[in-house]
């Protein structure tokens, strides 16, 4: 597809796609979001990139493969299970190693730990995995075309 | 923690094979040595159990019934065990079998997370939990069996993808009325409260649906059509790897669900399981000799031997859940093995067909005998594993006199037997067709790596065989605590029930 | 309310079991996904219907009761989730045998099966 006005939208749209599947990905550690959310917009991006200029620019800013994007999300995802089973002796329980304490027992620090590992794997299995079902359609779409449908 | 590592680990190769997809070498490294992790997670389940009874352990530490338990009781974590075992063979043989095209379309992430699929479906005390981990399964098998895209593979996939759609929709429909009925998916919570419902319609509807889908997965009677249809189309050991394990969780579901769920309930539920393992066996055993294609002959054969685990789970007396258990892992380790070998012969007559194969005897002595020992076994003769597995499932029969099963089962055995002779006869015996070429397939690799799983397998056999008493024992125990859910209860819930 | 969710599980399922009886791949996968969405209606009129309560904690209080279950939800959630997953794949696979073979008449589909009266 060659439009002028859709390629010159998705330059703005996309980053700005992109920094909204962050923020609620960020935004899904209290609230309504989450990685799930946040992977699917951020495939949004991705398929406009390809509709806008072709599957071959889409793959360039990827970078990486789709499925390795997948596998490494569900690798952070294990990771995140692990941590805690090692550390507390059950699979996925949280771990916050910046967390604190204070001595009057107020919470402080930065609540970051293995849940938001566990998110961002999710996050990245979900576009991982949308990214390649949609590369792998549009190459089947494309080499049908080539041979005249058969 | 422990419980948690036969998912784990397979789940880690799958995402460690992904990442190295660029190197052949390292994938099948990862790949073995996941395999051995996780024999040796099963191995470590196996020795924690013996210590201290059913073990359970909960997601994110959150209690029974609210978070997702894991639990290994005998039959769990000796079918981990037995899926460790069958893992490191497949895998080894895979060493040799896979070609570099399977490789690259992602061969060893598929079986590894089919691996994770069928570890947690054995371990997880959740029924709901179930589901997913049989949907894992289920996904990576579809792939595995339509990868390389043959047409006969597609057709096959798409019959095997037709039926198990089905039977996940009535899994999940199931589900959702138990759900309505106790409140509950936690297994050992829903056996706790479903005697209490005061609704016996509805629970006669949830078991029969959860036996329908448990049914489909098992291959029973009359849903067992998209097996024989399906598992001699892909590559060796994908067969393999199905053959000995997919429908042996359906089993175990069915096992699992009918004994804790439904035990003294449903009388005529009993009936149909009896019913149903009849006609599985005969069926089953009735298209094997009609067959005429090595794998084909084997695919009906694991039909007709689900038949008899499911008659021991009609009785569901101590010893006939026994035998039932003793059955399951015997005939795992058998069909594998025969699947291998299966494949050597393949590559060795260039086909599949009987009619067109033979002279292996002649050729390779040993190949031969070792198809005849997993073969013999298969047919019930003494003193392999095979004829204690009959010999348990007919005492329990005689000993509560039911006499059509028993009649039946020695039938079936019998005509069990005149079809392996068959295979020895068509591809290892009679002098081979004219146009049959002397060297074996070029593409036939590193055979060593074929032929260490099935002399492994094979050991594995006699042992079974010779060991019978102490195997027989440990399965009395399983099922003795088959039939007491309390211990199950207890173990899950501790002091809340 | 129950009830007007019961007729549609049974027209759903009614129709979906007619698709399926087609005999032709596509019908049957579409007859797939209405039975699919009768089993997901099903998880959700099994949980307990109640109307216009979301199952949130509003600000300032420590319990809720009277609102929606959430369990049922999320249990629909995974099983659309994974339903999606299973049916692309068997679209997939059915567009894929339909370029091989052809045809999406499955009495026509018989690569798999020995060919009578051998070969």
């Amino acid at each position: 597809m060659n439009s002028l006005i859709l390629s010159t939208a998705t330059r703005i749209l996309m980053p700005a796609i992109l920094i909204l599947s962050v923020f609620v990905l960020l935004r899904g550690h209290n609230e309504p979001g989450g990685g799930f959310v946040g992977g699917l917009l951020a495939a949004t991006a991705f398929a406009l990139k390809e509709k806008a200029e072709g599957l071959a620019a889409a793959r360039r800013a990827l970078r990486f493969q789709p499925m390795s994007v997948a596998a490494f999300g569900l690798g952070c995802a294990l990771v995140a299970g692990i941590w805690g089973g090692l550390l507390y002796g059950h699979f996925l329980q949280g771990v916050w190693p910046f967390l604190t304490t204070g001595p009057d027992g107020a919470k402080g620090g930065l609540p970051l730990g293995s849940i938001f590992l566990f998110d961002l794997g999710v996050y990245l299995v979900v576009f991982g995995t949308l990214c390649g079902i949609l590369f792998a359609l549009e190459e089947a779409v494309a080499s049908d075309a080539d041979t005249g449908g058969d | 923690m422990l419980l948690f590592w036969p998912v784990a680990i397979p789940f880690m190769t799958a995402v460690l094979t992904m990442l190295a997809w660029r190197s052949l070498r390292l994938q099948r490294a990862i790949s073995v040595t996941g395999g051995v992790l996780l024999l040796a997670s099963a191995i470590a389940i196996m020795a924690a159990v013996a210590e201290n009874g059913p073990v359970a352990a909960q997601a994110g530490g959150w209690p029974a019934p609210f978070g997702i338990t894991m639990v290994a009781d005998w039959l769990s974590a000796v079918m981990v065990l037995i899926t460790g075992i069958m893992a490191v063979a497949t895998l080894v043989y895979g060493l040799a079998d896979v070609t570099a095209a399977e490789e690259r379309q992602g061969h060893h992430p598929l079986t590894h997370g089919m691996l994770a699929g069928i570890c947690g479906a054995f371990l997880t005390g959740d029924i709901f939990n179930m589901y997913v981990w049989f949907e894992v399964m289920l996904m990576s098998s579809f792939v595995l069996l339509a990868l390389g895209g043959e047409k006969k593979q597609m057709m096959g996939a798409l019959q095997y993808v037709a039926l198990n759609l089905i039977s996940s929709i009535v899994f999940l429909s199931a589900l959702g009325l138990l759900y309505g009925l106790v409140g509950s998916l936690n297994m050992a919570d829903v056996a706790v409260r479903l005697p209490q419902a005061q609704n016996d319609g509805l629970v006669a509807a949830i078991c029969s649906l959860l036996a329908l889908a448990f049914g489909i997965k098992a291959a029973v009677f009359p849903v067992y059509v998209w097996l024989p249809s399906s598992y001699h189309t892909p590559p060796t050991i994908v067969s393999a790897l199905f053959a000995g394990l997919l429908t042996k969780v359906g089993v175990y579901a069915l096992i699992r669900s009918q004994v804790l769920f439904f035990d003294v309930s449903t009388p005529w539920m009993r009936l149909i399981l009896l019913a149903v393992g009849i006609l599985t066996m005969v069926f089953g055993v009735m298209g094997a000799v009609a067959q005429g294609g090595f794998r084909r002959v084997l695919s009906f054969h694991i039909v007709s031997q689900i038949g008899y685990m499911i008659l021991g789970l009609a009785w569901m007396t101590p010893m006939a859940l026994a035998a039932t258990v003793f059955y399951v892992l015997h005939h795992i380790l058998v069909k594998t093995n025969l699947f291998f070998i299966a494949g050597i012969a393949r590559r060795h007559c260039h086909t599949e067909e009987l009619s067109r194969m033979g002279g292996l005897y002649a050729r390779y002595p040993g190949l031969a005998l070792l198809f005849l020992i997993p073969a013999m076994s298969l047919a019930g003769l003494p003193p392999l594993s095979g004829f204690w597995a009959k010999l348990f499932i007919l005492k329990a029969g005689v000993d509560l006199e039911s006499w059509w099963p028993v009649v039946a089962a020695l039938v079936v055995g019998f005509f069990t037997l005149f079809s392996m002779l068959k295979l020895w006869n068509e591809a290892f015996w009679k002098s081979p067709p004219e146009e049959l070429p002397d060297k074996p397939d070029p593409a036939i690799g590193r055979q060593r790596w074929r032929v260490i799983p099935v002399v492994m397998l094979a050991g594995g056999t006699v042992a079974f065989g010779v060991f019978a008493g102490p195997v027989l024992d440990f399965s009395l125990e399983a099922a003795k605590e088959l039939l007491n859910p309390q211990i199950y209860v207890d173990a899950v819930l501790g002091d809340r029930s | 309310m129950e009830i007007l969710l019961a007729l549609l599980i049974g027209i759903l399922t009614a129709a979906g079991a007619y698709l399926i009886m087609s005999g032709r791949t596509l019908p049957y996968l579409f007859g797939l996904i209405m039975i699919s969405n009768a089993a997901n209606l099903v998880i959700f009129t099994a949980g307990r219907l109640t109307f216009g309560r979301p199952p949130l904690v509003p600000p300032g209080e420590d319990s809720v009761s009277g609102v929606a279950n959430a369990l049922p939800q999320a249990l629909i959630l995974t099983a659309i989730v994974i339903g999606f997953g299973l049916l692309v794949f068997a679209l997939a696979l059915a567009f894929r045998s339909y370029y091989v073979l052809r045809t999406i008449e499955m009495d026509d589909m018989r690569a798999a099966e020995p060919v009578e009266g051998g070969k």
